[in-house]
């Protein structure tokens, strides 16, 4: 059972799309687990000032990744870093136990898409992740 | 609400309500009190529907056993041939899509110490019966393969393959919870040793099956206690529900053949429907030799739960064998089993009629399944870039 925000946030989810001069992309999971995330982002002035997401996956992997994306629209960089799948799973209130991973997914396509920002950027700056690989599967070192 | 998820449970029809009601107030006694006119009243019933539900397969009443279902039959057939019969052999055959009634209780006895081989099936998810000949050796006991598969309607060749474990001297056992009351089961043509069926698959009543068990199959009990069910079965028999079951059962086999015509022309029409007007989408599954009312197909770039979810808030109700909804990161080992990629494998569905379904209820399912995953598409990071 999900709960009537999960649902809200499935059937109307908010920033479904792509975002054609985005200068911050990251994709995590993979089709073999039935989860993909992809985030974009526009960063002007540290500021996430455009995000948008599409997702492959189940009610609350597309339930996340919308709420994922406004907790961190308008958001710092460093703010959006902050950002962890507790506060997603809080804002969503609550998500079933076999389905908290996708809140780790939505924590990790942030990050994902931030590391990239900073790579494109020429930043030196490497971010942890939660070390959950089963399930993000993003490509790093 | 239009329900297309007959094969999970059925609507229960009001005349087998009505066939059950007495059962509860007024004809309540104990089938087991012999000797009180209280007793002998439900015990008749319980008599007259072990008969019903024998003639409906062709076997005869001693041989049908009531239970709480399918899985306890499935699991009684399974346990009571493996240990009445262990001094014979340790082997087990069964497939890779079986039932989990099926596959866990093969895993438990496995733990026990016998040996289970587990027969692929072909892209339809047929068994070939020379793949069950092949398994079978000196210490094979028993045989289960399922008449007809919950999620991709799948019929196997169940007559071939009771003629090559008879003859072989192995029982064969058929889990036929969803081929009973759709299509016609001859136990002595078919050379079937033992059969689990449950009643609300068939517009019956939820917590009551039975066991098919032939004359002279060494068998063991499972639930012991009285000496209900001809001393195979205690437990106070549940008489309202068996009599629901009765009276299902022989009203699923009145006029079966018309009643299939009309049920196979609506399948059809949403097997042809959703492959001609969405595509990258596939029929799991026989074409033909399939359950009168099942579909089950996989929408590519999508995922299972999510079309689902979306239909149910339309007002459809249907299932998916996606992982999302099994709790596990894999999806269906059906659709695993037929040979399906994970990543088309998660973006399953099954509709299965009923004869209740309308040719408008068919017609509106069609209608608004193309545009919900296309939605969904839409979403998918994984249909960038498809041509449409």
């Amino acid at each position: 059972m999900y709960s009537e925000k999960v649902m809200d946030h499935f059937s109307n989810p908010r920033n479904v799309g792509e975002i054609a001069d985005a200068n911050a992309v990251g994709t995590v999971g993979n089709a073999k687990c039935g989860d993909i995330m992809k985030i974009y982002m526009k960063i002007e002035n540290d500021i996430i000032v455009d995000v948008k997401f599409k997702t492959f996956g189940c009610g609350a992997a597309v339930a996340t990744s919308s709420m994922a994306t406004e907790l961190v629209k308008g958001k710092t960089v460093d703010e959006a870093l902050q950002l962890t799948n507790k506060a997603v799973v809080e804002a969503l209130e609550g998500l079933p136990p076999a389905k908290l991973h996708c809140s780790v997914l939505a924590e990790e396509a942030i990050k994902a898409a931030i590391q990239d920002y900073y790579e494109k950027s020429g930043i030196e700056k490497k971010i942890e992740c939660s070390g959950d690989c089963a399930h993000c599967h993003a490509h790093h070192e | 609400m239009i329900y297309l998820d007959n094969a999970a449970t059925t609507k229960m029809k009001d005349s087998v309500v009505s066939a059950m009601m007495p059962y509860f107030t007024e004809t309540f006694g104990n089938a087991s009190s012999t000797y009180t006119s209280a007793g002998q009243a439900a015990r008749k019933a319980l008599s007259e529907a072990r008969e019903k539900v024998a003639n409906a397969i062709s076997a005869d009443s001693k041989e049908i056993f009531f239970t709480s279902g399918g899985s306890e039959a499935d699991n009684w057939a399974i346990k009571g041939v493996a240990l009445k019969n262990k001094d014979k052999g340790n082997h087990i055959i069964t497939t890779t899509i079986e039932h989990h009634a099926v596959l866990h209780t093969c895993e438990f006895l496995e733990k026990q110490g016998f040996k289970v081989t587990y027969v692929p099936v072909d892209e339809f998810g047929m068994v070939n019966p020379d793949d069950i000949e092949k398994a079978i050796t000196d210490e094979t006991i028993l045989v289960s393969v399922m008449f007809a598969n919950n999620e991709i309607g799948t019929i196997n060749p169940i007559a071939k393959i009771g003629k090559i474990c008879r003859e072989k001297g192995v029982y064969f056992h058929t889990d036929a919870v969803q081929a009973t009351g759709a299509v016609p089961i001859d136990v002595k043509e078919m050379n079937i040793d033992l059969l689990s069926m449950s009643a609300h698959k068939f517009h019956g009543p939820k917590g009551v099956g039975a066991l098919y068990i032939r004359k002279g199959v060494k068998i063991e009990n499972l639930i012991h206690g009285g000496a209900q069910e001809f001393g195979r079965r205690a437990t106070t028999e549940n008489v309202a529900g068996i009599v629901g079951m009765a009276q299902a059962l022989t009203e699923a086999i009145e006029n079966m053949e018309e009643k299939t015509a009309k049920i196979v022309k609506l399948r059809d029409k949403i097997i042809d429907g959703i492959l001609e007007t969405v595509p990258y989408t596939r029929l799991n599954g026989h074409r033909t030799e399939r359950l009168p009312n099942n579909t089950s197909f996989c929408f590519r770039y999508i995922e299972g739960e999510s079309l689902l979810l979306s239909l149910d808030m339309m007002g459809y109700v249907t299932s998916s064998g996606s992982a999302c909804t099994s709790g596990s990161l894999d999806p269906s080992h059906v659709l695993l089993g037929i040979g399906l990629p994970h990543e088309i494998a998660h973006g399953s569905m099954r509709a299965s009629l009923s004869e209740f379904t309308t040719e408008e209820e068919v017609d509106s399912f069609i209608k608004a399944v193309g545009p919900i995953v296309q939605r969904l598409r839409d979403m998918s990071p994984l249909y960038e870039g498809v041509e449409r």
